[in-house]
């Protein structure tokens, strides 16, 4: 008797959990298409043709597909009045990026490191001005950098963007090494120290090995920072030198002749590839340097 | 360390022990001069009478004048207002919807999170870029639901000047809320699960629970989340570029953008470094004091 009884609640108690678990699952699918609509509509106008476009409608998926405004985008669209596609472009961001991340990373594993591991008077007051630079709002410096860049003949150069984004990107990667190397033991680096090891020795063989998943973190957030930046890229540099973010702006609008949406669509997924599949790939770190961006680890 | 007296220190080991500071020097100055140098720069041009040309001679408050008569300058401070507003409070709303959804031990929660986060990967022009095609009346939204069969349905806020500036929210909100999803998971992880038992046998149903437990534990991720979000509206200008460029005609300027155009499109720095410092000073107003607290935090 009371084995029943306890059955039917249970059985109760089960439909109502099943009711909320679907409520609940039905709820996160309406988010996940929310966020995936418009990527879909995205990929699926780029394999449309334009009467296609101008027939259908936003969310039909394309009858025929066609990879012609792929190609378009990628190698004949017009840019303001050059019309070699996105490619040029795209080939000025790899130019920015490869050096401007690799620079900021090392200088950042240099400056965290010896903040934290060789703690000198005023160590804590040094990182905080530096850090500081993180904050600021870029409108601030872009007059006078702008007028530095041309002092030092860099002006509309992606070199002189490369300066850019090493300058003020230091300041996220000391904050994010200096977050990690916190959490590393002192006891290793003086242990080494007695050994005879120096700064240097300890930094190369020691602290950098043990700390690939900070460079990781590192590298992943300086990428997706400086491949998608705009303000510098559209500030600092002129026509044959902008990044592809800048190209895209260009592309998109561009008033002359025919609206090409379709182009359009193809040169705004050329122009964020290489930052999701950067995701896609290493999500995990991905959102380990988002949260790091709020200061704290 | 062992103290040690000056002479007896051979002259590697005293370099040694410099080492730290020659290497943090050198990025410690670049900091000084980019960042500081450049703010004083900035400060100081905002208080001459600079055109076209810088112009070093002191001018008192002129250009802040000329800045406070500009109506653009008013649209623009409006629109912050406004777009940090929505922007901030639909993206926390949206966030922790989400984070406490996703806290109920979903299994595939690592493709959903994925799903929820990618567009923090993209670029703001990107965004831009895709919610300008879905958002344009003729071929976007508005026709999909007219073809529907609703022959009146109107959605042109896009090209309204009334309304523009709420499509860079719902561009903003789609790219950002799950970065606030994101930040409020991990601070529902955080939070002791002791806490959560005692609840528990204390009758907390599970929404009282994160009501009047969870959330108010997690008061500094709230914190840190609304900072984070303020800062990126303030900085706000990629978006508005690829989406609105700033129109119909200025109806959608913000601070960002209105620097920008007077410093490159209409070459007069005076008024784009008075708006910069007050860009600035706003942000100043936001972080440092967060900043502090975070590092005062930090070091126990």
């Amino acid at each position: 008797m009371s084995r029943n009884n306890l059955g039917g609640i249970v059985q109760q108690k089960g439909t109502r959990h099943l009711m909320m678990r679907t409520l609940l699952f039905l709820t996160l699918g309406v988010f996940c298409l929310y966020y995936l609509i418009p990527l879909i509509v995205m990929i699926a106008t780029s394999l449309k043709s334009l009467e296609e476009i101008r027939a259908g409608s936003l969310l039909s998926l394309p009858q025929d597909v066609t990879f012609d405004a792929w190609a378009k985008a990628w190698s004949s669209a017009c840019v303001g009045v050059r019309c070699d596609g996105l490619k040029p472009f795209f080939w000025n961001s790899v130019a920015m990026v490869v050096p401007a991340v690799t620079i900021s990373t090392i200088l950042g594993a240099l400056n965290g490191y010896a903040l934290t591991k060789w703690r000198f008077p005023g160590a804590d007051i040094i990182f905080a001005l530096i850090l500081f630079g993180a904050f600021i709002p870029f409108q601030v410096i872009l007059l006078p950098m702008a007028r530095t860049l041309g002092v030092l003949g860099l002006a509309g150069t992606i070199p002189g963007l490369v300066l850019v984004h090493v300058i003020y990107g230091l300041a996220f990667t000391t904050l994010f090494f200096r977050n990690f190397f916190i959490g590393v033991s002192s006891g290793i680096i003086q242990a080494a120290q007695i050994d005879g090891a120096g700064f240097f020795g300890i930094f190369f063989r020691i602290v950098l090995p043990m700390s690939l998943p900070a460079v990781v973190v590192t590298v992943i957030w300086q990428y997706t920072q400086i491949c998608n930046d705009f303000l510098f890229g559209i500030a600092f540099t002129v026509g044959d030198s902008n990044p592809v973010t800048v190209a895209l702006n260009n592309v998109v609008n561009t008033s002359t002749g025919v609206k090409e949406y379709n182009v359009d669509m193809a040169a705004a997924i050329i122009a964020a590839l290489p930052t999701l599949a950067v995701y896609v790939i290493a999500g995990a770190y991905f959102v380990r340097g988002l949260s790091a961006g709020a200061v704290k680890g | 360390m062992a103290p040690r007296t000056h002479s007896t220190v051979p002259l590697g080991q005293k370099i040694e022990l410099w080492l730290p500071r020659f290497v943090v020097s050198p990025l410690f100055a670049l900091s000084l001069f980019f960042v500081y140098g450049f703010i004083l720069w900035t400060v100081y041009i905002s208080f001459t009478k600079s055109g076209v040309m810088p112009n070093y001679s002191f001018e008192g408050l002129s250009q802040y004048e000329r800045l406070w008569a500009t109506p653009r300058l008013y649209v623009a401070l409006g629109n912050m207002f406004v777009f940090s507003a929505l922007f901030i409070g639909i993206s926390l709303a949206i966030g922790i919807f989400l984070a406490i959804l996703l806290d109920q031990r979903v299994r595939i929660e690592g493709v959903i999170r994925t799903i929820y986060l990618y567009p923090m990967a993209l670029s703001f022009i990107v965004t831009g870029t895709v919610w300008k095609w879905i958002l344009n009346p003729g071929l976007g939204i508005q026709n999909f639901v007219r073809k529907a069969g609703f022959e009146e349905f109107t959605f042109d806020w896009l090209v309204n000047s009334d309304y523009a500036i709420y499509t860079i929210v719902i561009a903003a909100v789609w790219q950002s809320s799950g970065y606030a999803m994101a930040l409020f998971l991990a601070g529902l992880r955080s939070v002791d699960d002791e806490i959560l038992k005692a609840a528990a046998i204390d009758g907390a149903g599970s929404f009282r629970t994160y009501f009047s437990v969870v959330l108010p534990i997690m008061r500094p991720v709230f914190l840190s989340t609304v900072i984070i979000l303020a800062h990126l509206a303030i900085k706000s200008f990629d978006l508005v570029i690829a989406l609105t460029g700033g129109g119909p005609g200025y109806a959608t300027a913000m601070p960002a953008t209105f620097m920008y155009s007077f410093a490159f499109q209409r070459s007069e720095l005076g008024v784009a470094a008075a708006s910069a410092v007050m860009m600035l000073a706003t942000v100043i107003a936001i972080v440092v004091p967060y900043l502090y607290s975070e590092l005062r935090g930090t070091k126990q």
